[in-house]
């Protein structure tokens, strides 16, 4: 940044008191300059303020100028200058005090303002080096990011042109792999190489002639004695008719061979033909059994077995009659068979289907007929089973008893023994049934007549105890009571009947209310009402007995 | 299993005769007759030069013997020791040499292959039969002896004739559809002859015996084709290896592929046996070891036996990177060869050297995979019976059949490393072939392990 220095120029000043400046000197360039411009101005300034103060207040115009003052100071919010006007004068004295507080304020002021002007001056130099920097950061980066841009611009470059080589090299090697390239090679190899065989051919001949004429002696066997043929005979002349006899030699060895080979051809064929016929009549015991089971499908292939079965019969006999090598015969056979396998190979492709749609349990609709079927099926089979070992269970059961029967007749008569036992332990229980039941309606019998005596005897009794009670009440009441009482009482007592008991219920409750309050200890009114009610019920009784029969 | 003592043997020249009673080998210059039951010296010629090609004619009576350096072919007689017969080929210059299958013929190839010439022991006379073609297998006789086909170039183009062997006469002559014939065999009916290009263009041609073409089979183009051929005993099949690393197998009937056999590195089906060899552990003796160490002594240190483990798929095989820029590559079916009942096709794939493949032909898939410490030379099934012999270069003979498979310590003292086997044509000895030494092996025919 520089350095900073303060300096204090004394700034020469007339009127105004120690009004020091603080410059800032900053070694820099252009702003120091400009600072230093504002510097120079402010001098000016102080100058002029100077010459301003001359100009501005004068002997003449003290008192305006005062009041000029005044107005600003005021408005600027410093305290009047003006003394304070002691009822309204028109001239006002100058506060000194005020004034030189004002100066000082101003003086204050100016200070401060002349801070922050430095301050913001330094920061405005900052500012600008701290631009000045950036930009000459900018500028190097800007030439680097040409200068990358350039070499990047200059690598594409290269590397096109490597990639052009590099295909160009490619091509090349593709061209040299060619077999273009290589055949046209060899054809040129063969023609040099035909060249100079002919070249070495010519050599040949001329070798050969010199060799043949030379006449060498050497060119000799010496030899014992000649040695007889391997065979024995004589030598024979080389004439036409030994030529003819070696071609027909010749084509001899050729058809003697040829007749083996196709004699064992034809055992092969025969073999094979065995093979085959022997396949086809498995293949067809193999899918004959398929015509019984009630597949939709299978009646069609069961269809062409019999209809095949026919026929390959037939063909079985004509091939017997035949030789077996006719070509019309082979090719029948051929294709029996290649429809067989094709039925045999369907069968299987249907079963594999099947077995894979129960795995997977898909749905489509020629498969949902033949997946009931199969369900149907399943069931059937299941109640076979269940049935199955029903049977199963009850034959064990057989078994078992069998098992501990130790023999036939003697387990029948025991069985027959057991039946009989029950038998008669049944009748026995039957009779005893009967008896009890017998007994019982005699207890019930005798029950009732004994109840019904019962019932006669307690009647009697209350008609005795009812007599005494009857007389006791009459011997007690004969002091409250009269006749009138007697003769209704006697009246009621002594006609026994339903009609009466009416009255009885009325009367005897007049006189129990009389003589229950006059007679406590003597056998209550509420007790005779029993006894009446007693008896009443007892008639009652009586009848009902009489009316109903006592039966269970 | 016995095994003889050790001979003098070189250039690995030693052939059992064709009805199997003698034994003849080349020592140098001279040529040993020995009895196969006694392993007597019945017979010693001696040549003029170092002997290159040995053969015995048809009838087991004659002997060939050819130095080619000289251009000399010498015929000794078993029957009369005192018999000789010496054809010069002088400046024509000598290639090879073979028996015509009558025995009385001798067929010469001379020098840049001029010519063939037809020595006849017979009359002295001698044919000539131009244009012979300079390939891997360009002369070829029906199993009966009867036919001979020859690979001729004329004009830049091949063609086949056919002869008659009992007098040389021309049956057929017919140019081939191929680029550069590179062999003929003929099939063991005798009545089809397969013809095949060479390694730049994969073709067969099968020919039949009055010179008809009667199919061509071509399995791919441009990659390296036919390796080797080999014909069913019974004519039924024609395996051909390739440098693909497959064998295709053809049927007679249609003359077309009925399968193929990958040679894979890996093998993970668990039905397929594989026998690895391994080596056995020495028990040293250190108190027992002389000073100074014999020669024997000092060999059995080194010479560790081995023997067959059956290992557990998957298997993964020892394989050689091949060097791509060299001409004939060591990739693709080197070796083919059936088994003489027809079950079994034992192949060797060239980039697995080590593995010897059987495959059972009656279900067409691969039966078992013998792998061995050291690459395979060579390998024959035994004449009368599924039983194959290989070696391997070590000191040991392996033997497989359907029954297990053995590998054999030759008990000789010091290194015999057995290059090449060759089995009697009864199936009961084999002769070992070491770079200068012959082994015999007699073998009890039943209860090998």
């Amino acid at each position: 940044m520089g350095d900073w220095r303060t300096i204090t120029v004394p700034i020469p000043s007339s009127e105004s008191k120690n009004i020091s400046q603080f410059t800032s000197e900053a070694n820099m360039s252009p702003s120091s300059l400009y600072s230093q411009q504002i510097l120079c101005a402010s001098l000016p300034l102080a100058k002029n303020v100077h010459n301003f103060f001359r100009a501005f207040c004068t002997e003449e115009n003290v008192d305006q100028s005062i009041s000029y003052l005044d107005q600003e100071l005021t408005t600027l919010g410093f305290p009047s200058l003006y003394e304070e006007s002691k009822g309204k004068e028109v001239k006002r004295d100058l506060n000194i005090v005020a004034v030189l507080n004002c100066i000082h304020e101003l003086l204050v002021l100016h200070r401060k303002n002349l801070l922050a002007q430095e301050n913001v001056e330094s920061q405005n130099l900052k500012l600008g080096s701290d631009m000045d920097h950036l930009q000459n950061c900018y500028s190097k980066l800007k030439e680097q990011l040409e200068t990358s841009r350039r070499e990047m611009i200059g690598l594409q470059e290269r590397d096109r042109q490597l990639q052009g080589k590099n295909r160009n090299l490619h091509q090349l090697l593709k061209n040299e792999k060619d077999e273009n390239i290589i055949s046209s090679r060899a054809t040129q190899y063969n023609h040099d190489m035909k060249r100079k065989e002919r070249e070495y051919n010519k050599l040949k001949e001329r070798l050969h002639q010199l060799v043949m004429n030379k006449k060498d002696k050497k060119t000799a066997m010496d030899i014992l004695n000649c040695v007889g043929r391997a065979d024995g005979k004589r030598g024979a002349w080389r004439t036409g008719k030994t030529e003819a006899r070696n071609e027909e030699e010749m084509y001899k060895i050729l058809l003697s061979d040829y007749e083996q080979r196709q004699k064992q051809i034809l055992l092969e064929n025969a073999e094979l033909k065995k093979v085959l016929q022997q396949m086809k009549k498995e293949m067809i015991s193999l899918l004959t059994p398929q015509k019984q089971k009630p597949k939709e499908k299978a009646e069609d292939s069961s269809g062409t077995v019999l209809s095949d079965v026919e026929e390959d019969t037939s063909e079985l006999s004509k091939e017997n009659m035949w030789e077996l090598s006719c070509e019309t015969v082979r090719e029948q056979l051929t294709n029996s068979i290649r429809k067989q396998w094709r039925i045999l190979k369907s069968h299987v492709e249907k079963l594999d289907n099947q077995v894979s749609r129960v795995h997977l349990r898909g749905f489509k609709d020629e498969e949902v007929i033949s997946r009931q079927d199969h369900e149907q099926e399943t069931e059937k089979l299941e109640l076979e089973i269940q049935q199955c070992k029903e049977m199963i269970q009850t034959q064990q059961q057989l078994l078992q008893q069998q098992f501990t029967a130790c023999d036939d007749d003697t387990s029948s008569l025991l069985q027959d023994c057991y039946l009989l036992e029950e038998k008669e332990r049944l009748e026995e229980e039957w009779a005893l049934f009967k008896e009890q039941k017998k007994n019982f309606d005699k207890e019930r019998r005798s029950f009732t007549e004994a109840a019904i005596r019962l019932g006669l005897e307690r009647q009697a009794f209350e008609e005795d105890r009812a007599g005494w009670l009857k007389q006791q009440f009459l011997t007690m009441t004969s002091f409250d009571h009269k006749n009138s009482e007697n003769g209704k009482p006697q009246s009621a007592f002594s006609e026994s009947s339903d009609q009466d008991n009416l009255t009885l219920h009325s009367e005897p409750s007049v006189c129990t209310s009389k003589i229950t309050k006059s007679l406590p200890a003597s056998p209550s009114t509420s007790e005779l009402f029993q006894t009446v009610q007693h008896i009443s019920e007892n008639r009652k009784t009586r009848n009902i007995h009489q009316s109903t029969k006592f039966a269970w | 299993m016995n095994f003889s003592e050790v001979f003098k043997l070189s250039n690995q020249l030693s052939k059992f005769s064709p009805n199997g009673k003698f034994l003849a080998s080349c020592v140098q210059y001279r040529l040993v007759v020995r009895d196969v039951s006694t392993l007597q010296v019945l017979q010693l010629y001696t040549c003029l030069d170092q002997i290159q090609h040995l053969e015995w004619s048809a009838d087991s009576l004659f002997i060939l013997c050819a130095m080619y350096k000289r251009g000399l072919v010498q015929v000794w007689s078993l029957e009369q020791p005192e018999w000789h017969c010496k054809i010069d080929e002088g400046s024509a210059g000598l290639v090879a040499s073979c028996w015509s299958p009558d025995g009385r013929h001798i067929l010469n190839t001379t020098e840049f292959h001029l010519r063939i010439t037809v020595w006849s022991l017979c009359t002295k006379s001698v044919s000539y039969i131009k244009y012979p073609k300079a390939c891997q297998q360009g002369i070829s006789f029906t199993k009966d002896g009867r036919y001979m086909a020859l690979a001729e170039r004329r004009d830049c183009k091949d063609f086949i004739s056919l002869f008659v062997c009992s007098d040389w006469q021309l049956l057929r002559h017919f140019d081939t559809d191929t680029q550069d014939l590179a062999g003929i065999e003929w099939a063991p009916n005798g009545c089809v002859l397969a013809a095949w290009d060479s390694c730049l263009e994969y073709k067969v041609l099968l020919y039949s015996l009055d010179g008809r073409l009667l199919s061509t089979y071509s399995a791919y183009e441009w990659s390296l084709g036919i390796k080797t051929i080999a014909w069913s005993p019974s004519s039924q099949f024609l395996a051909i290896g390739s440098y693909d690393e497959k064998v295709r197998i053809l049927n007679h009937v249609t003359w077309k592929m009925i399968t193929d056999f990958g040679h894979t590195t890996t093998i993970n089906n668990p039905k397929i046996v594989v026998y690895k060899e391994t080596e056995k552990s020495q028990n040293l003796e250190m108190e027992n070891l002389p000073f100074p160490p014999t020669k024997a002594a000092a060999s059995s240190l080194f010479n560790t036996e081995s023997k067959y483990e059956v290992v557990s798929t998957p298997v993964s095989l020892q394989t050689s990177k091949p060097v791509t820029d060299r001409p004939n590559p060591k990739i693709g079916i080197g070796i083919l060869a059936f088994s003489p009942d027809n079950c079994f096709l034992a192949t060797r794939n060239d980039n697995i050297p080590n593995a010897v493949w059987i495959w059972d032909i009656q279900k067409l898939k691969l039966f078992v995979v013998l792998e061995h410490l050291s690459a395979v030379r060579s390998f024959q099934w035994d004449p009368q019976q599924a039983r194959l012999a290989m070696c391997t270069g070590r000191s040991q003979v392996y033997l497989w059949s359907r029954a297990g498979c053995v590998a054999v310590q030759v008990p000789v003292e010091g290194d015999f490393q057995v290059l090449s086997l060759c089995w009697h044509l009864s199936g009961e000895s084999m002769a070992l072939l070491s770079k200068d030494q012959l082994c015999l092996c007699y073998l009890e025919n039943e209860g090998v392990k």
